[in-house]
């Protein structure tokens, strides 16, 4: 959630012009990668996720013409650490017109950290479908992760301390575009 | 028997004066051997009577016993009580009354004066032998159902007619059955809200009018437990000015608690007659002042833990009373203390017919009497109480003033706040 | 979020709204046969029923279940409870078992609220006495934003024995905070003359239902039970069908697109005609699926977080 951040130790990381330039180049790897970006549906992970999916299809229309399916994929009711949070609203989930069946699906998330927020998209993917494969593209890479899980696609790798944080703002959800590290100090 | 000698005392709120106690009357003289007293700060009041208290025994000792129930009535201020018939067995024949009056004398701390069935078992359907219970060691003045009213018209007259052979009177618990079947709370706004069937407020003013208009017709005396709504209070007012021998009673709890307390759920709050609006606690108030309403009767009602730590439409209906009355009147009426003695002694020694109780303290009167501090204030505790159940409706509230001493015929039942016995 | 359910006063609008949304959620789960999700996992829900009620039973145990929770039935029949152990000791016992929601059916009112005061974990209202049903509302709510689009401005009448009705009164409080606009409709004898006060001061009365169908968006067909006869509510079930009872032909007095719902069980013939329940405009078949959706939604943000 989107909440005021009035803290002292922070250091932008991404402004926006280098925000929109990593997105571009997720967008360009992914057209590599799948060969032209063939048989494949983005799914954003919510909150952030989803905007950022919109984003890349954008972009890879841009570059190519070619029109990418995307969706969105809650996780909420597939998390092991619901016990350590206050109850959260549920974000939506809905696949493209052509479903996902056979497809290669792409998750879309804005932060990879331990890895379980992945681990629930898998599951949760598995209950609503069956892919060819599944890859995972991320816009910031912090490390720590706790699951065996990697990203094929990662905008930033920032090395950061456990104690401190990352935060995406996006123009859609926050009304910037920015990604700033703050925090340490709890 | 040691005298007492109560120095500094306000009697009814006058400038403070000694008051000397020996062998049991108010004398005009210390002679040197009482036992002294400070009584400065404090308030003298004649032992308040309360005329309507469940003592529980025979049959629910669990929740209350004549010893016990006189502890608390004397820790409230009280030297005397009238046990209403509700026992198991019921107080429908001269062995029981005497029973429950020999277990009072022998607890020695009020007068308990037994309250006589008005029929056989509280079943309205035929007359108890009053008269028996009226010549027994007893001396049974009052009669009652109460926990149920003599509903059968003919059957109520009859008896107002009958006990004016040996200067009875009829105490009437005014509920109309046929109106309250399954009842749960007062009828309004709130139970609807609730879902709890309403007991409607005409249920009681239908019975108080035919009751008076009875008690007109046979010119007889008829008393009216536990008034409880503003349409009563109209009833007893006309009535009244008619010149028809009614008097009326008010709770403590009728004073100051409504019906939104229900929302709870918590029956602790669930009584019969129930709490009503704030309109009607309003009435009751200028009523009581007035003199519409007569007096003050707790309606003590000691029940079990079982019986009240339940489902709201499981639990039975009724609080104590007995400890925290007078600071109830208290918060109510303020410290006019002469309108107190009259609501809560005199005029409910009178209504009984009850000697030696409810006079003022001068010299040659019976040192019944009971010592009240004002000033202090306390938070009602349910373990803190004398009473065996623990159903009070003030739990956590705190109230005003606390009784310091009680007398009983020059004898200290209360000293210091605490039951001598 | 909220702790218990025990009325649908304990929901505002933000609540009542999020509750529905995540329904919806629920719903759309459903939908793509998901016959099971994680997220209860670990956590116990006491499915505690005093008063037979097999439908209602059913759903909260469907729901708990698609969520992962261990369900225990603890019904009155065959158990401590008929042997006359004390809601109170059987809350101690609950306790002792580590339920995080015991879901209380009860012939009393209010006693789920007794209930609350004795456990720590969450307590959820399956219907109490003559008090409250806030599961059935909501599922109610949820039927009419899917079939109509929105809450907000609606007009619904509550047609029947409104004095003795758990649904009536979760309906009216909540549709109110939702922005409905609610009449009740039925016999003086059965909607109490204070209920609007009572509930929600905007809520009107009426006594005439022919006159009130025409501006209807949705009318609701509470159930009579025939004892109410007994008690000298109404004169005999033929008066009331005919006065109070939604036929065919006062059907057609409705809107071209209200819908008709019912809590059920039904009485067919009595307040519903037949031709009526199993018309287009009725709801009553996915009034039962949408209550599935909506227990899952209530047990999800009841329970679904820190505790
Ligand atoms: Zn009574």
């Amino acid at each position: 959630m989107a909440s005021p951040r009035a803290d002292t130790t922070s250091k932008i990381i991404l402004g926006e012009s280098d925000l929109h330039r990593v997105v571009d180049r997720i967008a360009h790897q992914i057209l590599e990668k799948t060969s032209g970006a063939t048989g494949t549906v983005l799914l954003g992970i919510p909150t952030r996720g989803v905007p950022l999916a919109q984003r890349l299809a954008a972009r890879i229309h841009a570059f190519e013409g070619i029109d990418v399916p995307v969706g969105s994929l809650d996780i909420t009711l597939y998390r092991d650490d619901l016990r350590l949070h206050a109850t959260r609203a549920l974000g939506k989930t809905e696949l493209p017109g052509g479903g996902i069946d056979g497809r290669r699906v792409i998750l879309v998330d804005d932060v990879l950290f331990s890895g379980r927020t992945v681990r629930a998209a898998l599951d949760a993917l598995n209950d609503v479908g069956r892919p060819s494969s599944v890859q995972l593209a991320v816009l910031v890479d912090r490390g720590h992760r706790q699951l065996p899980i990697r990203a094929d696609y990662v905008g930033k790798n920032i090395p950061t301390a456990v104690s401190e944080s990352v935060r995406v703002s996006l123009l859609e959800v926050d009304g910037l575009d920015e990604v700033k590290l703050t925090g340490g100090d709890k | 028997m040691t005298g007492f000698l109560i120095q500094g005392v306000s009697v009814l709120g006058a400038a403070p004066s000694d008051l000397v106690l020996r062998d049991g009357f108010v004398v005009s003289a210390p002679d040197g051997t009482e036992d002294v007293v400070d009584g400065s700060g404090l308030v003298a009041l004649p032992g308040l009577v309360d005329l309507h208290t469940h003592l529980r025994e025979p049959g629910r000792e669990d929740a209350e016993t004549v010893e016990t129930g006189s502890r608390a009535a004397a820790l409230g201020g009280y030297t005397a009580v009238f046990a209403m018939a509700n026992t198991s067995p019921v107080a429908d024949t001269a062995g029981v009354v005497e029973q429950v009056w020999r277990l009072g004398r022998e607890a020695g701390l009020v007068d308990v004066q037994p309250i006589g069935a008005v029929t056989v078992g509280l079943a309205g359907k035929q007359l108890a032998e009053l008269g028996a219970m009226a010549t027994s060691a007893a001396g049974v003045r009052i009669f009652s159902d109460d926990g149920f009213c003599v509903a059968d018209p003919r059957l109520m007259r009859r008896a107002l007619e009958y006990v004016k052979a040996f200067d009875g009177i009829i105490a009437q618990h005014a509920e109309e059955p046929r109106l309250t079947e399954g009842a749960q709370m007062h009828e309004g706004e709130v139970s609807t809200r609730l879902g709890l069937t309403g007991w409607p407020a005409v249920a009681e003013e239908a019975i108080i009018a035919r009751d008076v208009l009875l008690a007109e017709h046979v010119g007889s005396r008829l008393h009216v437990c536990h008034v409880s709504t503003a349409g009563s209070v109209e009833v007893l007012r006309q009535a009244k000015a008619r010149g028809v021998r009614v008097t009326a009673e008010v709770t403590p709890h009728h004073l100051l608690l409504t019906d939104e307390l229900a929302a709870s759920y918590d029956p602790v709050f669930k009584v019969n007659p129930p709490l009503r609006t704030a309109a009607d606690v309003a009435a009751l108030r200028q009523a009581l002042v007035d003199g519409v309403i007569d007096v003050v009767a707790t309606d003590h009602a000691p029940h079990a833990v079982e019986d009240k730590e339940c489902e709201w439409a499981y639990a039975r209906p009724g609080m104590l009373g007995l400890e925290t009355a007078l600071s109830i009147v208290l918060s109510v009426l303020g410290e006019r203390w002469d309108l107190i003695a009259d609501r809560m002694s005199r005029t409910p020694a009178r209504i009984a017919g009850l000697d030696g109780h409810g006079t003022d303290l001068a010299v040659g009167s019976p040192a019944n009497l009971t010592l009240v501090d004002p000033s202090a204030r306390r938070v009602v505790d349910p373990a803190e109480l004398a009473s065996r159940s623990r159903n009070t409706p003030y739990t956590g509230t705190t109230l005003p003033g606390r009784i310091v001493a009680t007398f009983l015929r020059g004898e200290p039942t209360v000293l210091d706040g605490k039951a001598v016995k | 979020m909220i702790k218990h359910l025990r009325s649908a006063a304990d929901l505002d609008l933000a609540t009542a709204t999020l509750i529905l949304d995540t329904a919806g959620e629920m719903a759309a789960l459903a939908g793509r046969e998901v016959k099971k999700l994680p997220t209860l996992r670990g956590r116990t829900v006491v499915n505690l029923f005093y008063e037979d009620s097999t439908r209602t039973r059913i759903s909260f145990e469907a729901a708990a279940k698609r969520l992962s929770a261990d369900v225990i039935n603890f019904s009155a029949k065959g158990s401590s409870v008929s042997k006359g152990e004390s809601l109170k000791d059987t809350a101690l016992t609950l306790q002792a078992m580590g339920a995080d929601a015991v879901v209380i059916r009860h012939s009393a009112s209010g006693a789920p609220h007794r209930l609350a005061s004795w456990v720590d974990g969450s307590v959820i209202n399956a219907g109490d006495g003559t008090h409250e049903h806030p599961t059935q509302a909501l599922l109610d709510a949820y039927t009419m934003r899917s079939r109509l689009g929105r809450l907000a401005g609606l007009r619904v009448a509550i047609v029947g024995d409104v004095l003795h009705s758990r649904v009536a009164r979760s309906n009216v409080l909540l549709l109110t905070t939702l922005g409905a606009h609610v009449t009740l409709v039925g016999p003086p004898t059965l909607v109490p003359r204070d209920i609007a006060a009572a509930l929600s001061p905007a809520t009107k009365v009426s006594y005439d239902l022919d006159s009130v169908l025409p501006d209807m968006d949705v009318v609701m067909m509470l159930r009579v039970q025939t004892e109410r006869m007994q008690d000298s509510y109404f004169p005999s079930a033929r008066e009331y069908s005919r006065r109070y009872g939604l036929d065919l032909a006062r059907m057609r007095k409705l809107p071209e697109h209200a819908i008709v719902m019912h809590p059920g069980p039904m009485n067919r013939g009595m307040e519903i005609a037949p031709e009526v329940a199993d018309s287009s405009r009725s709801t009553i078949v996915e009034q039962v699926a949408n209550g599935v959706s909506a227990r899952m939604a209530v047990l999800y943000l009841l329970l679904g977080g820190k505790a």
